[in-house]
């Protein structure tokens, strides 16, 4: 989706022709969670979002715990994920899901609340009410999705562009100067007391989405332990507004984002927790 | 039953505990700041949640949240800070999500003043954030309606499914009078559409103010209109005092109504026969009744703390049948009676008072 304005025509799922649907004759090695709804995405082809919504609905599965989760969706593409995730959630103001995640965290503490936010949600309009929840401890996960433009709004520059990356708000390439420096939002999380998991990850090859599975994994898992926030920080594409091809945006990843954004665990709980 | 003398502001902190108010996030500002500090005291003792936001950015869209997921739930602000909450009640409204709103009114524009006034009218009756939609608004005039309107408003909230606002002001709001307790019924609806968790027996249940395909937006802003016509039907309050004989009529609501009624008893002493017409929803507004009132009488003066803002509404229902005059006072500044008999005596008779 590249702008909000814009409307989607309804698509219709294709029938299996006749020959694949002799299920007995096929193994079943992958299907789509049943946490999921099953329906065509409004996600430009390649991008980040739907896989991540695929993992987290995994997790939301293999624990058992479609009956307890509420998800908070942002202002973004992911605007829609309650079209996706077959579980109650609710969708935020732009910048407000850590805000909205407390309060139903506060009133349900045995429930998995989490937040799903892009960049420009979390890091720009939203960066006090993340900050706030986060130092709080609030016992919640928050999603972050680092594509590193504002998706929706068709690629402006979001307070993570990389130095030198164009922009249609940035024509002549982020100038720190003028701008500051990407910001890294996992980094900073990590600051605070109250963050209890703090991890940066990406989706753009089979080890990476693994990482991130495991990584989401543990921050329901630590959830249950109520020790504070869990924040998974993921280095998203947008293949449309970076104006690359699905594969293209998987080299920039590995070769400029990881630069800005290195990957890896940055606050782990300490000792006793034997949960990897 | 229990009478207490209590400031305004804590005894609707103390109705919102007794109305079953499962949850309160706010942030201080006068005139109101008694709340939170009485809740902060309070709501622990009762299981409950009182959270001090990090501004009223925050404590709006936590009350979305809690209230998204079926909690009883209320944050309070004054002007400032209820100017900063206006993105997050458009979503209430536009989401469907009861909760109570509370603004102490204190006068402005900008940081203005901490003392009283009614400068927020327009915002709150008229929209305040972006959209078409519709508060319910009651404008409570003592400390005994600050208690009673909090029981009123989370039942209308849920009723409608609609957030209700409390327009109340910082003299109504810092005011100590006696308080009762005790007489009101509480009724917690059920809220099948709430984000509790989604059982294998339900479709999901989801929160949202997004409908992007026009069409669908546009059903959804008749359904809303539906509702607020049926509320313009259903649930419109007022008082009339010494209406029945009278010549003139003030109209005021809160504090102004308060010092109207002083001023209408002056104007009896000297044999003018006043009225008082106070409303009490300010949405849905009383338009029938003042229209029906214009019939009888030969004036209304209407006196607000305010550049003159509820009597565009009160000229909307008099329809040109009557002259509607107004007097007013801004920047926290509060009328004598005395004030405001004179002003009307120069208004009916310009030589009658020299
Ligand atoms: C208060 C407000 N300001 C601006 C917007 C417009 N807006 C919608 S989405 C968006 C940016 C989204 O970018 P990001 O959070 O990075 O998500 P992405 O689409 O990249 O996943 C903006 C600015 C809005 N909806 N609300
Ligand atoms: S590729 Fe970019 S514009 Fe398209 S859905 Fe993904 S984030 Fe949005
Ligand atoms: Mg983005």
């Amino acid at each position: 989706m590249q702008t909000e304005e814009m409307i989607l025509p309804e698509t219709k799922v294709t029938e299996l022709p006749a020959a694949c649907s002799r299920e007995e004759e096929y193994e079943l090695v992958y299907q789509r969670p049943s946490t999921m709804v099953d329906t065509t995405m409004h996600y430009c082809p390649g991008c980040a979002h739907s896989l991540v919504h695929k993992l987290i609905m995994e997790v939301v599965q293999e624990m058992d715990i479609q009956e307890q989760t509420i998800g908070i969706a942002p202002v973004g593409c992911s605007v829609f994920a309650y079209d996706y995730m077959d579980i109650d959630m609710q969708e935020a103001a732009h910048g407000r899901a850590a805000a909205v995640a407390t309060a139903v965290k506060r009133l349900m503490p045995q429930h998995y609340v989490f937040t799903y936010q892009g960049d420009g949600d979390l890091a720009a309009i939203g960066i006090a009410e993340t900050i706030h929840a986060v130092n709080r401890g609030e016992n919640i996960l928050i999603v972050f999705m680092n594509n590193a433009v504002y998706g929706m709004t068709s690629g402006q520059m979001a307070p993570t562009t990389l130095t030198g990356m164009k922009t249609t708000t940035s024509p002549d390439g982020r100038q720190n100067e003028i701008y500051g420096a990407p910001m890294k939002i996992a980094e900073l999380m990590a600051q605070l007391p109250g963050a209890y998991f703090v991890t940066r990850q990406a989706v753009n090859n089979a080890g990476a989405v693994r990482h991130t599975k495991k990584a989401l994994l543990n921050a329901f898992k630590y959830q249950q332990q109520h020790k504070g926030t869990c924040f998974v920080e993921i280095l998203a594409n947008c293949p449309s507004n970076w104006k690359m091809t699905p594969l293209e945006t998987s080299h920039f990843i590995d070769d400029e984002m990881m630069h800005a954004f290195p990957l890896g665990d940055i606050k782990v709980p300490k000792g006793d927790l034997k949960i990897f | 039953m229990e009478t207490k003398l209590m400031k305004g502001n804590e005894a609707l902190a103390e109705a919102a505990i007794q109305a079953g108010c499962d949850a309160y996030f706010g942030y201080p500002i006068t005139p109101q700041s008694e709340v939170l500090e009485y809740l902060a005291r309070e709501m622990p003792k009762h299981n409950r949640v009182c959270l001090q936001a990090e501004s009223e950015v925050a404590s709006i869209n936590m009350v979305y949240g809690a209230a998204g997921a079926g909690f009883r739930v209320m944050t309070t602000s004054s002007s400032p800070g209820f100017s900063l909450m206006q993105e997050g009640v458009s979503y209430i409204a536009g989401a469907e999500l009861p909760c109570l709103l509370v603004n102490v009114n204190r006068a402005g524009p900008g940081l203005g003043t901490i003392q009283p006034g009614q400068g927020d009218y327009f915002q709150a009756v008229k929209g305040g954030g972006h959209g078409d939609y519709k508060l319910i608004v009651l404008a409570p005039s003592s400390v005994q309606e600050m208690a009673d309107f909090v029981f009123l408003g989370f039942d209308l909230a849920e009723k409608y499914r609609n957030p209700v606002l409390l327009l109340s002001d910082g003299a109504i709001g810092q005011m100590m009078e006696k308080v009762t307790f005790g007489h009101h019924e509480v009724h917690i609806s059920e809220k099948p559409w709430a984000t509790v968790g989604k059982p294998a027996t339900r479709q999901r249940n989801y929160i949202t103010s997004l409908h992007i395909r026009p069409e669908e937006m546009e059903k959804h802003n008749l359904r809303l209109e539906e509702k607020y016509q049926s509320i313009r039907e259903n649930e419109v309050r007022y008082e009339e005092t010494n209406t029945e004989d009278a010549d003139y009529i003030f109209v005021a609501y809160g504090l102004s109504a308060r010092i109207c009624k002083k001023a209408m008893d002056l104007c009896r002493a000297q044999g003018l026969k006043v009225g008082l017409f106070r409303p009490i929803t300010l949405f849905p507004f009383p338009y029938d009744a003042l229209n029906k009132l214009a019939d009888k009488v030969t004036m209304m003066m209407t006196m607000e703390l305010n550049a003159g803002q509820m009597v565009e509404d009160v000229k909307l229902a008099v329809n040109g049948k009557i002259p509607v005059d107004f007097y007013g006072r801004m920047g926290g500044m509060i009328p004598t009676p005395e004030e405001i008999v004179h002003h009307f005596e120069n208004v009916i008779h310009p030589t009658y008072a020299n």
